[in-house]
C-alpha cells in the first residue's frame, strides 16, 4: 500500500514506541536490551535528548575554534623577498582583496564557504538541538529534517579555504618566487569545520520525530 | 515509488515479530518501522514518513561498485606521483607532485595541517576504496564474506563525508585564480585525475545501496543474526547476486 499525502499526518509506529531499538547504521531492529547491532556491529543508541550533549560539545568546540580562525591571518604572503611588500590576510581581508582585484566570482565562493556556511551551520545546529524532541507538527518535523539534511550536505564544503591555503603554500615549494606561508588561522579554521561536522554527525535525526503527538491533530 | 507499509495495515502478521524486531526495518532518519520486503532491481523503497531512501537495489551494482572502487584507487595512486601543478615564472620551470609537496613540509610546524589535508584528499579515499573492495569482492564471487566485512563496510560508510576530493578540486581552482597574475600555472595529470574522481564518486553513489550490501553480507553467511539461524527471513530484500545459503 503506497503512502497517500494525507497518510503523512497519521500516527506511525516507530521502533521506539514498539519498545524496540533500530540500528542507525543498517536499519535492523533489535530488542532494547541489546547494546550492539548483531549485523553491522554499530552501537545501538536510543533516540533521546541525552545524545544532544555530544552535539553541543562539538558545536561549542567548533565555535571556539572559529574565533581565532577569523582573528589571525589565513596566510602570510611575501612577494619577491619582501620587495613588493608583505601582506597578512585574514578571511575577511582575503575576500576584500579578491574584490579589489575584480574577481568577484571567486570572492563570492570564498565568502559563502568561509563565512556564510560556517555561521549558518552554527545557528542551524544550535536551533535543531534546542527544538529536537520538543512537540512539533508533522510539517515542522519535515522542515527540521530538511534543515538537518542541508547542514549535513553543505558542511564539508567549508574546507575549500583550507585547501586554497594548502595549494598556495605548495606553490612555494614549486619554485614560485613569492613565498606564501599558512597562518595559524588555517589550522583553527580546519579544526572548526571538522568539529562542526562531528557535531552534525552526532545529531540524531530520529529526535526530530520524537516530539510528534501520538494522535495527529486535524490541521 | 513507495513500498513502505504501515505496520497497522499489514495483512500477513506472521512475517514479523514485534518482540524481537525480526523482519522489521527502522528508518535511520525517523525511526518509523517498516516491513522487510522484496524489491526488484530498479525499485526504490522510501520511508513512509520522512521519505528517506531505505533501499534501492540496482542490477549488477556489486560489479559496478567493485570496478569504480578499483578505478578510484588507480586514479588516487596516480595522483600521488604524477605532477599536480607546473609553475613557470621568469624562466623557472618546475613540476611537482603531491608527494613532493608533502616531503617539503615534512619538518615544518604545519605538518599536522598538511597530513590532515593529505588524509582527506588521498588517504581516506584510498582506504574507503579498499574497504569496499574487501567487502564486495567475495560477495560478487558468491563466496562467504571476509571475517571483518561488516566492520569494514560500516567504516567505509562512516568515512564518506571525510573524503573530500571534489572540494579539493574547487579549492585548487580558487587558488589558481588567486595567483593568476603572478605566475603561469599549468595543471598536471594528477589534477585531471582528481576531476575524473568526482565522476567516479558520483557513479559510485548512484549504485550504492547500503541495505542490499548489508543483506548480502548477512545472506552470504556471516553469522550475525542469531534470531534466524537458518538464514534470513524469506521476505528479506535479496541482494542482486544472492550468495549461497550455508
Ligand atoms: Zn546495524
Amino acid at each position: 500500500m503506497s503512502a497517500l499525502p494525507e497518510d503523512r499526518a497519521a500516527p506511525v509506529l516507530t521502533a521506539h514506541r514498539a519498545g524496540l531499538i533500530g540500528c542507525s547504521s543498517c536499519g535492523r531492529v533489535w530488542p532494547v536490551t541489546e547494546s550492539h547491532c548483531h549485523r553491522c556491529g554499530a552501537q545501538l543508541v536510543p533516540p533521546d535528548r541525552r545524545g544532544l550533549q555530544a552535539v553541543w560539545a562539538w558545536l561549542i568546540a567548533g565555535m571556539i575554534a572559529y574565533i581565532p580562525a577569523n582573528l589571525f591571518p589565513m596566510m602570510r604572503t611575501q612577494t619577491f623577498a619582501g620587495l613588493a611588500g608583505n601582506s597578512e590576510a585574514t578571511i575577511v581581508g582575503g575576500i576584500i582583496e579578491l574584490m579589489h582585484y575584480g574577481s568577484y566570482d571567486i570572492a563570492i565562493i570564498v565568502f559563502v564557504a568561509s563565512l556564510v556556511v560556517p555561521i549558518g551551520k552554527f545557528i542551524a545546529i544550535a536551533w535543531l538541538a534546542i527544538v529536537a524532541g520538543r512537540p512539533a507538527t508533522v510539517e515542522q518535523a519535515h522542515t527540521r529534517l530538511k534543515v538537518y539534511e542541508v547542514v549535513e550536505f553543505i558542511g564539508r564544503w567549508s574546507m575549500i579555504d583550507v585547501f586554497v591555503v594548502a595549494i598556495l603554500s605548495a606553490l612555494v615549494q614549486l619554485g614560485f618566487v613569492a613565498s606564501i606561508h599558512p597562518g595559524p588561522a588555517a589550522v583553527c579554521f580546519a579544526l572548526s569545520v571538522a568539529f562542526t561536522m562531528l557535531s552534525a554527525q552526532s545529531f540524531d535525526a530520529r529526535l526530530i520525530w520524537r516530539g510528534l503527538p501520538l494522535r495527529s491533530r486535524s490541521t | 515509488m513507495r513500498r513502505g507499509v504501515y505496520l497497522q495495515m499489514m495483512e500477513h502478521p506472521p512475517r514479523y515479530d514485534l518482540a524481537t524486531g525480526r523482519g522489521l526495518v527502522a528508518c535511520p532518519r525517523c525511526d518509523a518501522l517498516h516491513l522487510e520486503e522484496d524489491l526488484s532491481p530498479g525499485e526504490t523503497a522510501r520511508c513512509i514518513r520522512c521519505g528517506n531512501v531505505l533501499a534501492k537495489p540496482r542490477a549488477g551494482a556489486f560489479a559496478q561498485l567493485i570496478a569504480l572502487s578499483f578505478t578510484s584507487m588507480v586514479l588516487l595512486i596516480g595522483a600521488i606521483f604524477f605532477p599536480f601543478l607546473e609553475v613557470s615564472t621568469f624562466g623557472f620551470g618546475n613540476a611537482s607532485s603531491l608527494f613532493d609537496v608533502a616531503l617539503a613540509f615534512s619538518s615544518g610546524v604545519l605538518l599536522p595541517l598538511v597530513l590532515a589535508v593529505l588524509a582527506m584528499i588521498i588517504g581516506l579515499p584510498i582506504l574507503r576504496s579498499f574497504l569496499l573492495l574487501y567487502t564486495l569482492v567475495p560477495l560478487a564471487q558468491e563466496r562467504p564474506p571476509y571475517r571483518y566485512a561488516a566492520t569494514a563496510f560500516r567504516w567505509a560508510e562512516m568515512l564518506r563525508p571525510w573524503s573530500m576530493a571534489e572540494i579539493f578540486v574547487i579549492g585548487t581552482a580558487v587558488a589558481l585564480v588567486k595567483v593568476a597574475g603572478l605566475a603561469s600555472v599549468h595543471l598536471g595529470p594528477a589534477f585531471w585525475a582528481f576531476c575524473a574522481l568526482i565522476f567516479v564518486n558520483l557513479a559510485s553513489r548512484a549504485f550504492m545501496c547500503q541495505t542490499s550490501i548489508w543483506d548480502a553480507i548477512e545472506d552470504a553467511g556471516l553469522a550475525t543474526d542469531d534470531r534466524a539461524p537458518t538464514g534470513p527471513p524469506a521476505e528479506a530484500i535479496p541482494a542482486p547476486a544472492p550468495g549461497p545459503r550455508s
